[in-house]
């Protein structure tokens, strides 16, 4: 076969796979943006004890969650829509200029405050929603979700047992000095408000837990020390 | 229509010949035991049984897919470049699976994640590409794909059984060791959910299935 056969085979197959699997993704990428909405709808409602099926997340999310708003790094609302915040952008802006969503949830007359973190773990990112109550020190509830974490090691802090661990945690040590949840290997001391157990196995993304709460908190703490002083 | 189809002696969709292809790779030409190829992705999403059924299926469609492609394509395919041909035929149907997950099972491909796009460097796919969909017309290549596949699913389901059970405790996800176990002192072995013992257990399953059939003994 000569070359300009090869040539031209190889430019046709080019062409024609990228024809097809730019219409896929086009085509679907509706479906999957709905898709994700839902998900974040669903983790954030799961933080606060909701647990929402796919056909009811809109309507719960409308219902359950009363205000989000957008803050500054000194705790000020600015302008903004919270849901559609992309921490992974705001991550990549030096702190006085990001946006921090925080979103308020009202259930059988308890109020929630819901923030969102992120950070590293081993392969990929990691994020989650913690939610606080009104005293905005314990923890109330947390889910967690990573993009390429190890299944059945690092993947773990997605499920249950690890989230569970979280609640009623506090992030302020009794002299309101900020203090937040490490994830501790070996095993965290039953009494201490301040660490859950990591995952064995599991090390570098239990650590990036850690920093991830930090980081992600840090930003938080002039709004959360306003609200606890009122 | 069915003039023409009669005109041309037929064989059989499934053929001696024909099941044998389908059947072979399952067990005593297995992908895994016999050829050890693909090893790296056993390694990688057996712990847990769950991932591994789905990602036995995924490589299942891509890999019967490929190898129709390959073989209505074979009379065309320029041999100088014939391996980045079949490597984009992979890699765009992989692409199009993880897409399709995306958005119609989008909470399974959350649960894959990344090993969706790790069938592309799936060595068994591009192996039975080059050694059979290359030479072979269609119908026998696609029963070629799908027995390889099936080959290659069954023993990532075998591996992934035996680590969930002895290493979480779980099937699916489900608790399978009963509680009362665990009160007597019994512990899910950690060591079970290291990849290393992926390696072991493909081993133990290699050297059972050699003990069997004796005629794999010699052959490699």
């Amino acid at each position: 076969m000569s070359n300009r056969y090869i040539f031209i085979y190889a430019s046709v197959m080019v062409i024609v796979v990228a024809l097809v699997l730019s219409t896929a993704a086009t085509l679907l990428r509706p479906l999957q943006e709905r898709n994700m909405r839902i998900e974040k709808m669903q983790n954030i409602l799961s933080t606060i004890g909701i647990d929402a099926s796919k056909a009811e997340a809109i309507e719960l999310f409308e219902q359950y969650i009363t205000v989000a708003k957008v803050l500054n790094h000194l705790g000020e609302e600015i302008e903004g829509d919270a849901f559609e915040v992309d921490l992974q952008d705001e991550n990549r802006k030096p702190v006085e200029e990001r946006q921090l969503p925080l979103f308020l949830a009202e259930v059988e007359g308890e109020s929630f405050y819901i923030v969102p973190v992120r950070g590293n773990g081993l392969w990929g990112a990691i994020w989650g929603y913690l939610s606080f109550y009104e005293d905005m020190t314990t923890i109330a509830g947390v889910n967690f979700d990573h993009a390429s974490e190890t299944p059945g090691l690092g993947a773990e802090i997605a499920d249950p047992p690890f989230e569970n661990q979280f609640k009623g945690k506090k992030i302020f040590d009794q002299q309101g000095n900020f203090k937040p949840v490490t994830v501790v290997r070996g095993g965290a001391p039953a009494d201490d408000p301040h660490a859950v157990d990591a995952i064995s196995g599991g090390t570098i993304t239990s650590n990036g837990v850690t920093a991830m709460m930090r980081n992600g908190l840090e930003v938080y703490k002039p709004y959360f020390k306003n609200q606890k002083e009122l | 229509m069915s003039e023409e189809k009669n005109s041309i002696p037929k064989e059989e969709l499934f053929s001696p010949k024909n099941k044998k292809l389908l059947i072979d790779p399952i067990g005593k030409d297995n992908p895994i035991t016999v050829q050890v190829l693909g090893i790296c992705s056993v390694l990688a999403v057996t712990v847990q049984l769950r991932a591994s059924l789905v990602l036995a299926i995924a490589v299942v469609a891509v890999m019967g897919l490929a190898n129709v492609i390959i073989s209505v394509l074979r009379h065309g395919i320029p041999p100088r470049i014939r391996i980045i041909v079949q490597l984009t035929v992979i890699a765009s149907l992989v692409i199009l699976v993880d897409q399709v997950l995306k958005a119609f099972v989008y909470d399974v491909s959350r649960q894959l994640s990344v090993f969706v796009g790790l069938i592309i460097t799936n060595c068994i796919i591009m192996g039975r590409l080059e050694a059979f969909a290359l030479q072979n017309k269609v119908w026998p290549s696609f029963l070629d794909g799908i027995g390889n596949a099936a080959g290659y699913g069954s023993i990532l389901l075998l591996v992934a059984a035996v680590r969930e059970l002895f290493g979480s405790g779980t099937l699916m996800g489900y608790q399978m060791i009963p509680n009362a176990f665990y009160d007597f002192g019994y512990v899910d072995n950690g060591l079970m959910i290291l990849p290393p013992m992926a390696l072991i257990t493909v081993g133990v399953i290699i050297w059972i299935h050699r003990h069997r059939d004796r005629a794999l003994v010699d052959v490699s």
